[in-house]
């Protein structure tokens, strides 16, 4: 590659996402958009060049941008996030993509001990605007290795931003939203949800969301099933059937784990009284075990049965012929709604 | 087409050309000395001498509890002040926890360079002002910062360099060996200067490497290797600029190992007694970087009494300096511990944060 040459084809802003779009479309839209707007905005990765990415997210990126915008990097993660934070010391926004969520573990200790502390350190001198993209979870047939749901090592790191798209919009608008932050951010993509449609275009105006702002996807008056990223269809689904049974069962998609919207949260389920966690990932020291903490201590005397958590089991991630049993179906969840303490309501 | 035509058949870079000297490149004492500038060799003199003070004078500030902690570079001078005078001012400085001294050297206020082992704030500096990156403590992860901003410099097409600092043991981390090989397959402009101090905190060469040399590892990643007496500042200073200047001119990286010896215990709290022996230790102290200089200068009627007692007072000049401005504590704001996590607070944070304003109000009051 020739890193100074200037001989990159001009920056193609035509859409490729078309109605009705795709997840991964968006994202590969939100990317171009993203590299249209800032000339510091620079993809790399593990085959994000020609391939387009193992997901295609960058598909056309490299042919459309040139190499140095858009880069196949070694296969190293530690050196691509290292490398990362050099580039943003010098001031450009790169934005990176891990090839599989268990993969991204390599790069842990520049993600705790530097991504996330430089501005810190530095007392503010030197922020790091990176973003991290990493598909995250399973349901997806994936062998070992290639089904993690690794939130909680992020969100328990200070300084990291988490945030989680779970709709086609969102996917395009938290990616641009990320990207366009001072702060690095984790951004995780749910690897099932990539091939989600919505009737969506990116042309249609629309106000690129704050990061850390909840979002109600559906009201109701029972119960609150509180959510993100893989997970919210199936907790719609579930709100869905819950009809049957009676339930008006509400849905809160969280779209960030840091910051955690704590203000939308424990205003719905004081409305509801009863509230349910529901994710993918281990249930012991999880996201749901902190939004629990935090719901209880919040609306302690507006709750009408202790928050319920469903989530995966504690154990590693399993065999793909198995993890149907291994990740919140709508029936664990109905359950666990069933166990809200209804009697005493 | 066959498998002879393929790229993965041929070697892709000529290994003879990138290997090092058999023999650590030396200056000092040697015919080629001659020709070495005078202002360069007294220049290199006076930051050696003010190196080695500042060294004791930072290990006495321990002893007094105004420093958490030194890790001294005595004995290694010569390659903390070749690495800063290497630089421009417009290249970057990537020091590892060892290298206070090349902070400095590089122009750092000797103050704002000892925050961090003062227990202030990390980092007294502004990177971007100085060009020099925080005083990395996890061994070897500066490195690939080192690679990513020399790259980004250069798609910036800018005439900027890097050069990163590394241990012997820090050779041994993943980020080591990741950093080399995006540098080379990038053809970043970035210079990695291995100290071969001959430890680990305890740890002997022996325990840490198998490789001929640690500049032979270049060779694997494509990028040529040199080998320098990390004692003799004229060498360490030219094989230095050198590679920098390689770097600036669009020719890619360059691994340089100095052989040196680090004179004191891993840090004041060490007791290097458990880990070696005296010999050794003498031997290296016959090999010291202040003595070899002082004889080149003498040998070339360039050092006189009233030069040695300028230099001398020079430095005496700044450790008094240094003594004084270490001596009151420093004020750190608690509230400051809530200000530099984002860009802007969480709520949660900012919960947390008044939950400490009302615990110092009430200290205030009690
Ligand atoms: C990743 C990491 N592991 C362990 C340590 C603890 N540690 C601090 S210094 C040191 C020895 C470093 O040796 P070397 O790289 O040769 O540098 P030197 O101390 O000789 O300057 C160790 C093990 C650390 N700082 N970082």
């Amino acid at each position: 590659m020739s890193p100074s040459s200037s001989t990159a084809p001009a920056p193609a802003a035509a859409p490729v996402a078309q109605k009705p779009a795709t997840m991964a479309q968006a994202l590969n839209q939100a990317l171009r958009d993203a590299l249209v707007a800032d000339p510091a905005v620079h993809v790399l990765g593990e085959d994000v060049g020609t391939l387009g990415g193992v997901f295609r997210i960058t598909d056309g990126l490299a042919r459309d941008f040139g190499d140095d915008r858009c880069t196949d990097t070694p296969l190293a993660e530690a050196g691509i996030l290292g490398t990362a934070v050099g580039m943003a010391m010098y001031g450009l926004r790169p934005v990176v993509e891990m090839q599989f969520d268990a993969f991204a573990y390599p790069s842990f200790e520049q993600l705790v001990s530097h991504v996330s502390r430089m501005r810190n350190r530095t007392r503010g001198a030197l922020p790091l605007p990176i973003t991290i993209r990493i598909p995250y979870g399973g349901g997806i047939g994936g062998v070992e290795h290639h089904s993690d749901s690794s939130e909680a090592y992020y969100l328990h790191t200070p300084g990291l931003h988490v945030v989680t798209p779970a709709t086609v919009e969102d996917a395009y608008g938290l990616l641009r939203a990320s990207i366009a932050s001072d702060d690095p951010v984790v951004f995780l993509e749910p690897k099932r949800l990539y091939w989600s449609k919505a009737d969506w275009s990116p042309q249609e105006p629309r106000e690129v969301p704050p990061i850390g702002r909840a979002v109600v996807r559906r009201s109701g008056r029972s119960a609150t099933l509180i959510t993100y990223g893989p997970s919210l269809p199936v907790c719609l689904e579930a709100a869905e059937a819950a009809k049957e049974e009676g339930w008006d069962l509400g849905v809160v998609d969280l779209r960030s784990l840091v910051p955690f919207d704590e203000e939308t949260v424990a205003a719905v389920v004081r409305g509801t009284g009863r509230a349910v966690v529901v994710h993918e990932s281990a249930g012991f020291g999880g996201a749901g075990a902190e939004i629990a903490a935090r719901i209880t201590e919040r609306c302690f005397h507006h709750l009408q049965a202790p928050v319920l958590r469903v989530a995966g089991f504690d154990i590693p991630y399993p065999p793909p012929m198995l993890e149907r049993h291994h990740l919140p179906g709508v029936d664990r969840i109905l359950d666990a709604v069933g166990r809200l303490q209804w009697e005493e309501g | 087409m066959t498998v002879l035509d393929t790229p993965a058949w041929r070697p892709r870079t000529e290994a003879g050309p990138l290997l090092p000297d058999a023999a650590p490149f030396r200056l000092l004492g040697t015919p080629e000395a001659a020709r070495l500038a005078p202002a360069l060799l007294t220049e290199l003199y006076g930051q050696l001498v003010r190196g080695r003070r500042f060294n004791r004078q930072a290990t006495a500030l321990t002893k007094q509890g105004r420093l958490a902690v030194y890790p001294s570079s005595t004995g290694q001078e010569a390659c903390e002040i070749a690495a800063a005078l290497a630089l421009g001012p417009r290249d970057w400085l990537f020091p590892s926890y060892r290298d206070t001294l090349a902070v400095v050297a590089r122009g750092v206020d000797p103050v704002e360079a000892l925050t961090l082992l003062r227990g202030d704030w990390h980092t007294g500096y502004d990177p971007r002002e100085t060009r020099v990156a925080p005083l990395s403590t996890p061994l070897a992860t500066q490195l690939p910062h080192a690679v990513g901003l020399a790259h980004a410099a250069r798609l910036s097409g800018d005439d900027v360099a890097a050069l990163a600092m590394v241990g012997d043991g820090g050779t041994s981390e993943g980020d080591f060996h990741e950093a080399l090989n995006f540098a080379a397959v990038w053809q970043a402009p970035v210079v990695f200067l291995v100290q071969n101090n001959g430890f680990a905190i305890s740890v002997p060469l022996a325990k840490q490497s198998a490789a001929p040399s640690f500049a032979h590892k270049a060779v694997g990643y494509g990028m040529p290797g040199r080998l320098v007496d990390g004692n003799d500042a004229a060498a360490v200073h030219q094989v230095l600029t050198e590679a920098v200047d390689r770097a600036r001119a669009g020719r890619g990286p360059t691994l340089v190992e100095a052989v040196t010896y680090r004179i004191d215990a891993h840090t004041n709290a060490d007791d290097a007694t458990r880990y070696r022996d005296d010999d050794e230790v003498a031997a290296w102290r016959a090999h010291d970087p202040v003595d070899l200089m002082e004889r080149e200068l003498t040998g070339r009627g360039l050092l006189d009494d009233a030069l040695r007692q300028r230099t001398a007072d020079e430095a005496e000049a700044l450790a008094a300096a240094l003594r004084e401005r270490m001596h009151d504590e420093p004020r750190l704001d608690p509230m400051e511990l809530f200000a530099h996590v984002y860009a802007e607070p969480t709520q949660q944070l900012r919960d947390q944060e008044a939950m400490l304003r009302a615990e110092l109000e009430a200290e205030q009051q009690s």
